[in-house]
């Protein structure tokens, strides 16, 4: 472990509104690197997404937060006062388990008043706080079930009731979704959402699903090999993805290889004009930028190519094709739902939507990762 | 899926294994406990006697209440030993762990009479212990008590059941899921906490079967008793041996015999009662 700065860390304005900081912390278990210098700063009442594949060291990261780890250097900051010294049992994190980690030996009330109880809260207090809690996550009649009883949504329910009743400043929630059916999954993001948004507490809420993190998040930590790729809200990540990676991870797109050469870029079978310096180029293009183009006309921001459908995939409202630009580049193109389509047509994008993007393999530095 | 002949045909090794080991002699041990002996014969004449016996006379009473306290003690000595050595080895070993647990299985590999003779040579009074304390002045002649006493069988039971209670407990411990401890942890608990509010609880099934084993194991033990236990520590066992042997009272013998099943039976049921009222699944 570091030694800790002579002075409290001064804290501009921007920052002051941040519960919690994470400040250049580096977790290596043996000879693996998992987390390699990772600063982030969560401001209160914010839902932030740790997003990352497996092994990304996105969980690891939730474990040094709620202190089942040591950062192996770096800090961690909470409310102005370091996080990374405390034991678990003194922080003021609760964590919803993956699965769930309810207590088998207590009934759904008591695993609520475990948080209580072991602080020697009041009995009376302990009963109103737990039937209160039930109430938020309506489960008040499964008070006296016993968790192997309940079904994964109900244990789920339980499992986050546990964590809320004991008023965390922060609530770490590691893939709590993960075990549920997709229908199910739905609904508990929602209520999740729904949830965080009047209670007001802060989430850290890992996941793999990017969807999920899309559809939750107020913003997004990309992670990828224990770096953090990107950190923005959802729309801006989505809009203007920094790298390659970032790019593809979060829904679909087409990465345009090619180079710019005297103010115009050209990457296969497309070329149009940019006002960027020559060199080797990504442009990462989304498959809805792209629409068909039946009468052939263009306007002067736009791209116009020729291309032969070669698969179709349909999903009710739009369909995915996959066309051919010649000379074997395929693009994906999703349009609203228009039936069979085969052969050639002609297609066209917005240069705008053709976003340059960085080929992401280096570390992105701190100061890009402002909250 | 099998034909009833098949079913049938494989049902047959246990069942006749049962019949004849198990059914069969408990028969002949009811039926000779309710016979009697007269004039060093024994005749089928249906009675109550050794029943009565049993309950009239003082001395089986008192054998059998020594009996139980010898089993209670050991199933205590054996608690307090085997469950801290089983925490130890759930949580805190880490590599030793593998080699710990060898330690402690191996011994149950050598025969229980060859342990039984080496506490005598390490209780009896030109023993390693006594030679050891007077070496270093603490005593000036053998102390007699160490062997020939219900300590001595306490101690001698007390080393051969704790793998027994040890095992089910370790068991219990290494199957506890390890988030649970975490979550403990998370909602505030201390390691104190943890374990009073969690582990205990969760390997209460674990020591159930333990302490069940420890006490009717040692409740129908008569090797350790004859050993190291003397006049002062017989138990239940020897008496019923040497009404089998020398007393030639087989009667009397069988009846005591069934008094002990009774009792075996009810604190099974009883432990298997309590495990499943302990039992979280």
């Amino acid at each position: 472990m570091s030694a800790s700065p002579a002075n409290p860390p001064e804290q501009d304005t921007a920052e002051s509104a941040a519960l919690l900081e994470v400040r250049n912390v580096a977790k290596r278990f043996g000879a693996v690197d998992v987390l390699k210098n990772i600063s982030l700063s969560l401001g209160a009442g914010e839902f932030l997404t740790l997003l990352g594949e497996s092994g990304s060291g996105k969980t690891t990261l939730l474990r040094l937060i709620a202190g089942f780890e040591q950062p192996s250097s770096g800090e961690i900051w909470m409310s102005g006062a370091r996080l990374d010294l405390l034991p678990p049992y003194k922080r003021r994190v609760n964590t919803v388990f993956q699965n769930y980690a309810l207590f088998p030996h207590l009934s759904a009330h008591d695993n609520i008043a475990y948080g209580l109880r072991v602080k020697g809260t009041e009995a009376s207090e302990v009963s109103n706080r737990v039937e209160e809690a039930l109430r938020m996550v309506k489960m008040q009649e499964f008070a006296g079930s016993r968790p192997s009883k309940l079904s994964g949504g109900q244990q789920q329910r339980i499992a986050l009731a546990r964590a809320l009743v004991n008023r965390p400043q922060l609530l770490l929630l590691d893939e709590p979704l993960s075990a549920l059916d997709a229908n199910l999954r739905k609904q508990m993001q929602s209520e999740l959402k729904a949830l965080q948004r009047e209670i007001g507490i802060t989430f850290l809420f890992v996941t793999h699903d990017q969807e999920e993190a899309m559809a939750l998040s107020d913003r997004i930590a990309l992670l990828r090999d224990g770096a953090l790729e990107q950190v923005a809200s959802p729309r801006e990540i989505y809009a203007h993805p920094a790298t390659a990676y970032t790019a593809q991870f979060i829904g679909q797109t087409n990465l345009l290889r090619g180079e710019i050469r005297g103010s115009i870029a050209s990457c296969g079978a497309l070329c149009w004009p940019v006002e960027e310096a020559d060199g080797p180029v990504i442009f990462s293009l989304r498959p809805e930028a792209i629409r068909i183009c039946p009468d052939g006309q263009r306007q002067t921001s736009e791209v116009k190519f020729r291309a032969a459908v070669r698969q179709q995939f349909y999903s009710g409202s739009t369909e995915l094709l996959e066309v051919d630009c010649g000379s074997g580049q395929t693009l994906r193109v999703r349009v609203p739902a228009r039936g069979p389509l085969a052969g050639e047509h002609e297609f066209v994008f917005s240069m705008a939507d053709a976003i340059r993007v960085e080929e992401g393999t280096k570390e992105v530095s701190s100061k890009q990762i402002t909250s | 899926m099998f034909s009833r002949a098949y079913r049938s045909l494989v049902s047959i090794p246990p069942l006749f294994w049962v019949a004849a080991f198990l059914l069969l002699p408990y028969a002949l041990m009811f039926a000779h406990s309710l016979w009697a002996v007269r004039e060093g014969v024994i005749v089928h004449h249906w009675n109550l006697s050794n029943y009565k016996t049993l309950f009239s006379n003082p001395v089986y009473a008192e054998v059998l209440f020594r009996t139980m306290r010898i089993a209670a003690s050991v199933t205590i000595c054996s608690l307090l030993l085997g469950y801290p050595l089983a925490y130890y080895l759930a949580f805190h070993a880490g590599q030793r762990k593998e080699l710990l647990y060898q330690l402690v299985v191996v011994p149950l590999w050598v025969s229980y009479l060859v342990r039984g003779y080496a506490w005598k040579t390490i209780l009896g009074s030109d023993g390693v212990l006594n030679g050891f304390l007077q070496y270093l002045h603490i005593t000036h002649e053998p102390v007699g008590f160490f062997l020939y006493s219900p300590f001595a069988v306490v101690l001698v039971l007390t080393h051969i059941y704790t793998p027994f209670v040890f095992l089910p407990i370790y068991a219990a411990l290494e199957h506890i899921p390890r988030p649970l401890l975490e979550a403990s942890q998370d909602l505030g608990a201390g390691s104190v906490q943890t374990f009073w509010r969690v582990i205990v609880p969760l390997s209460t099934p674990g020591l159930l079967a333990g302490a069940t084993f420890a006490f009717v194991l040692s409740l129908g033990d008569f090797l350790a008793p004859l050993l190291v236990g003397g006049p002062s520590g017989t138990m239940i066992a020897n008496v019923v041996q040497s009404l089998f042997g020398a007393a030639f009272d087989w009667p009397l013998g069988a009846a005591i015999s069934v008094g002990i099943l009774v009792i075996t039976i009810f604190l099974l049921f009883l432990s298997e009662l309590l495990e499943k009222r302990w039992a979280f699944k």
